[in-house]
């Protein structure tokens, strides 16, 4: 059985949308995704939902996006539930969002580490899941190498 | 992050680590409280990696902030209805 089978929505949780390669890779995997029949959600801070806004002005690739802070605290109080996560990394603050998301969901979580310091940032990952990391930042393609080679998108 | 903003808040460190934030309050307060990832204070849920360390001193909170953009700053804001929640919660 597929890592996939099975998964009706996912929550893709960008962080500041100061490396390039982010928005690539989170409309990358929300084509994946959408390919597979699941719904997408995007949880972003407001440049980071400008960004994906324009960058798919007739929602192709994604069926919301929401503002991250609220989001938590929808996940927190139990008004919606993703069974599948990917948080968007590229500093420490990528981790604590990352960690917390891992605390506060019963789902699987997979961080996407990329940027100049993606190997450090990856040790700083502690809860148990699959790591997508590659040391990207203009050119995304390392990043989407990384994200095939863990999610294995048609097994 | 929501209405934090909003109140008078002092920050003690600035573009910390979790672990830089938790060996402050141990150093610096003799009242501790951990909480998870999630929990609900100023009406915001506190981002971070597991024990999340609160130090209060009278009403004084002081616990950390992760900002996306800019990463963990430790504040200080003064609530005596949260602190009186903390000591609640966990007693």
């Amino acid at each position: 059985m597929g890592k996939l089978d099975n998964i009706e929505s996912a929550v893709l949780v960008m962080g500041c949308p100061q490396v390039p390669v982010q928005t690539t890779a989170v409309l990358y995997i929300a084509y994946k995704l959408k390919q597979k029949g699941i719904s997408v959600n995007i949880a972003g801070t407001p440049a980071a939902r400008m960004l994906i806004k324009y960058a798919d002005p007739e929602s192709h690739y994604f069926d919301a996006i929401k503002d991250l802070d609220k989001t938590i605290g929808d996940i927190v109080e139990k008004r919606e539930k993703y069974p599948l996560c990917f948080v968007f990394i590229h500093n420490d603050a990528g981790v604590s969002y990352a960690t917390t998301m891992d605390s506060v969901m019963d789902s699987d979580v997979y961080p996407v580490i990329f940027g100049s310091n993606a190997e450090e940032l990856s040790d700083e990952i502690k809860f148990e899941c699959e790591k997508i990391v590659a040391v990207a930042a203009h050119n995304p393609k390392p990043l989407i190498n990384s994200i095939d080679g863990v999610m294995k998108w048609d097994a | 992050m929501g209405c934090l903003d909003k109140l008078p808040y002092e920050i003690l460190l600035r573009n910390s680590s979790f672990s830089e934030c938790r060996e402050y309050i141990k150093k610096n307060f003799k009242e501790i409280y951990e909480v998870k990832p999630g929990y609900k204070i100023f009406d915001v849920y506190i981002i971070g990696v597991p024990p999340i360390t609160i130090g209060v001193d009278g009403n004084d909170l002081v616990f950390p902030y992760t900002k996306p953009c800019h990463g963990t700053f430790l504040v200080k804001v003064a609530s005596d209805e949260e602190a009186a929640r903390l000591r609640k919660n966990k007693k």
